[in-house]
């Protein structure tokens, strides 16, 4: 394969799971609440994915699993937080740390158990040439990503119900008062997130490399509650930003493997590129602090009705 | 009673969750308790995994007499301290501590605790109460080296490394002297991901390689990950990392160097109990079996696997040192001259790459 297009093979699959991951955190946030819990519903998602798929050997299931589990996960953090007016940064935080102990436990005698990886969605004939593997040699949760952020930008901008959500974000107290359900559109948003970061975490062991470790998302859901800020709660950017983290992260990795015209560049600058373009994009967004910063204006604020 | 990260969060609040637990145990104890910490989990089907087993070795062997402890994903810094002290206050007169990273803090815990034996894996500061202890992993990535050269058609391999600490470097030089003993033209191409437990990452350094021409995979993290790559593209194959993992990739796993840590950890346990325990500093290797070669895969030809072999004996029998000049750096500068084995001390501290090593970037 070209070196080109195996790059580019490599980037989608960095990509993917933050991707996805990182636009149920933006739906989440464009309601008004902060989940810091994506990387404990992520691990949730990968043991829910991996063990379903271990044992039923069925990767959609596997991958409907790991939403539900990460639905589940979200679940208590709704409750805590909208039921409850629990602090949502300290509840996301421990969502984190509860998520990381349960699915080690709960994956404690799948180690040493590998699985089969999901196969490609379009039959092998179709990416037989070269360009024609970058645009149909990928498995389910590649398209999907792409399919969500279409959907996810037409639900935000275009619906009523989207219209709804971003009210609930930006002034909870107006949206009560004229009669929508603060709480329940929340909960159906940090839903919404638990499922993503759900359907995300199961892509590690189904998409990058079919066992179940500990950990095994190490720290990817926090690159995707970062995407978030650095995209601006847009879609759209989000997926050129999650695309730019992963095709940083891959490109590190090949500079360092090196040899031709990518070791031109070294990879310490290769590793620091990351934090380079989020500071990049954050002077950016402080020089134009007259127009909106665009964070949804009820963001990690509990909803406490006035009346 | 175990205590990892899973107990913690089980019974609710990790850091209250310790000492309440140590309390319990403390009581009953007559018998030796031996605490182990771990960098990584248990269930990495690699390094801390053969650790553990060494563990599972030592209350199989003694039984009631001794009573062990574990924490897993202890991080190397400020928190290994902390569970070392832990450790040693819950009542452990003996601690291992099985990661490079934690010396500085063995150093420290230790020196409060002047009654607790410590032994530290693969570091290189010793002190009263603290031993070191590490395994000649060089041996095996010799034969593995072997293998290599003679099966790699591109003559280039890949080598995926935590850090640049000289253990690792060492395994590195290892695999491309002795791949460069039967192939002068093999290489080796060491990339460095900065931790030991990333699979996905050590997956797409695994694919970045090979997309550039390797067709024979090492690595020096903890898990399978790379190794199956390996199986995916369908390279020549690649080799298991503290265990045999050739369950995941069952036609690509050539061979595996297994950590066999149990007898070594059976006699520390023995002699503090009889109470002669020392500070020792023991390197052993595939001789005393603390190192192990897995099974070689049914596609090794006989004369490589015939090969192989006779390293791993000559090894065994002393007549093989893979570190015997003359050798060259990666600059062509000549570092050992002929016929001079190198010492312990300088593989210890080996910082340079033999030549056939690609300089990483």
């Amino acid at each position: 394969m070209d070196i080109t297009l195996a790059i580019l093979v490599t980037v989608v699959g960095a990509s993917t799971p933050i991707l996805i991951a990182a636009l149920g955190e933006l739906v989440v946030e464009r309601s008004g609440v902060l989940n810091l819990g994506v990387e404990g519903m992520m691990l949730i998602g990968a043991i829910a994915g991996f063990v379903v798929q271990f044992h039923t050997g069925n990767p959609y299931l596997a991958l409907l699993c790991g939403a539900l589990a990460g639905t589940a996960a979200s679940l208590i953090f709704g409750f805590l937080t909208l039921s409850l007016s629990a602090n949502q940064t300290a509840t996301g935080l421990a969502l984190t740390i509860f998520g990381t102990g349960f699915s080690a436990l709960a994956g404690s005698s799948y180690s040493a158990r590998p699985i089969t990886l999901m196969q490609p969605l379009f039959p092998a004939e179709l990416a037989t040439h070269s360009i024609a593997r970058v645009v149909f040699g990928y498995s389910f949760p590649v398209y999907f990503s792409f399919f969500m952020v279409a959907a996810t930008w037409y639900f935000l901008h275009r619906t009523r119900s989207g219209l709804i959500l971003r009210a609930v974000g930006e002034n909870d107290q107006s949206a009560h008062s004229i009669g929508y359900s603060v709480i329940g559109v929340r909960y159906l948003a940090v839903m919404f997130g638990g499922a993503m970061a759900g359907i995300a975490g199961a892509c590690f062991p189904l998409l990058l490399t079919p066992q179940w470790a500990e950990r095994m998302t190490a720290g990817r859901g926090w690159i995707a509650v970062a995407l978030v800020v650095f995209a601006s709660w847009k879609p759209l950017r989000l997926l050129a930003g999650a695309y730019l983290f992963g095709l940083v992260m891959t490109m590190e990795l090949y500079a360092k493997a090196g040899g031709g015209p990518l070791s031109i560049i070294p990879s310490e600058l290769w590793a620091a590129l990351p934090y380079l373009a989020t500071i990049a994009v954050l002077v950016l967004i402080s020089i134009r602090r007259d127009a909106t910063t665009n964070a949804p204006a009820c963001l990690g604020k509990p909803f406490l009705p006035s009346n | 009673m175990t205590i990892s990260r899973r107990n913690f969060v089980r019974v609710g609040g990790a850091a209250l969750a310790l000492p309440l637990l140590g309390k319990g145990v403390f009581a009953q104890a007559e018998k030796l308790k031996i605490g182990f910490i771990y960098v990584g989990t248990i269930n990495d089907n690699g390094y801390n995994y053969a650790h553990n087993q060494g563990r599972i070795f030592v209350e199989e062997a003694l039984g009631d007499a001794v009573e062990t402890v574990y924490v897993e994903n202890v991080p190397e810094g400020p928190d290994c301290e902390r569970v070392l002290r832990e450790l040693a206050q819950q009542g452990c007169k003996l601690i291992f501590a099985t990661s490079f990273g934690f010396g500085d803090s063995v150093v420290k815990v230790a020196s409060q605790f002047p009654d607790v034996a410590f032994e530290h894996a693969t570091g290189y500061m010793s002190g009263p109460n603290i031993g070191l202890y590490n395994a000649r992993f060089y041996e095996g990535r010799a034969v593995c080296g072997t293998i290599a050269g003679h099966m790699s058609q591109t003559g280039k391999a890949g080598y995926i490394g935590s850090f640049p600490i000289p253990e690792v470097i060492m395994g590195i030089n290892a695999l491309a002297l002795s791949g460069r003993r039967v192939n002068p033209d093999f290489t080796v191409k060491p990339v460095y991901i900065s931790t030991w437990n990333d699979p996905a990452k050590e997956a797409d350094a695994a694919r970045a390689m090979i997309d550039q021409g390797i067709d024979i995979v090492a690595q020096h993290t903890d898990g399978p990950a790379a190794l199956q790559v390996a199986a995916e593209r369908g390279i020549v194959g690649g080799f298991g990392q503290g265990a045999d993992m050739s369950e995941f990739a069952p036609e690509t796993q050539l061979t595996a160097i297994i950590d066999h840590w149990g007898p070594h950890y059976l006699a520390s346990a023995q002699a503090v109990i009889d109470g002669t325990w020392e500070p020792g500093n023991t390197w052993e290797g595939l001789k005393e079996d603390v190192v192990q070669m897995g099974p070689y895969n049914d596609k090794v030809p006989a004369d490589v696997v015939a090969d192989a072999e006779k390293v791993r004996l000559g090894q065994i029998d002393g007549s093989f040192h893979i570190f015997t000049g003359p050798i060259n750096d990666n600059t062509g500068t000549e570092r050992v001259a002929a016929g001079v084995v190198m010492t312990d001390a300088e593989l210890l501290g080996m910082d340079w790459y033999v030549e056939g090593v690609e300089q990483p970037a």
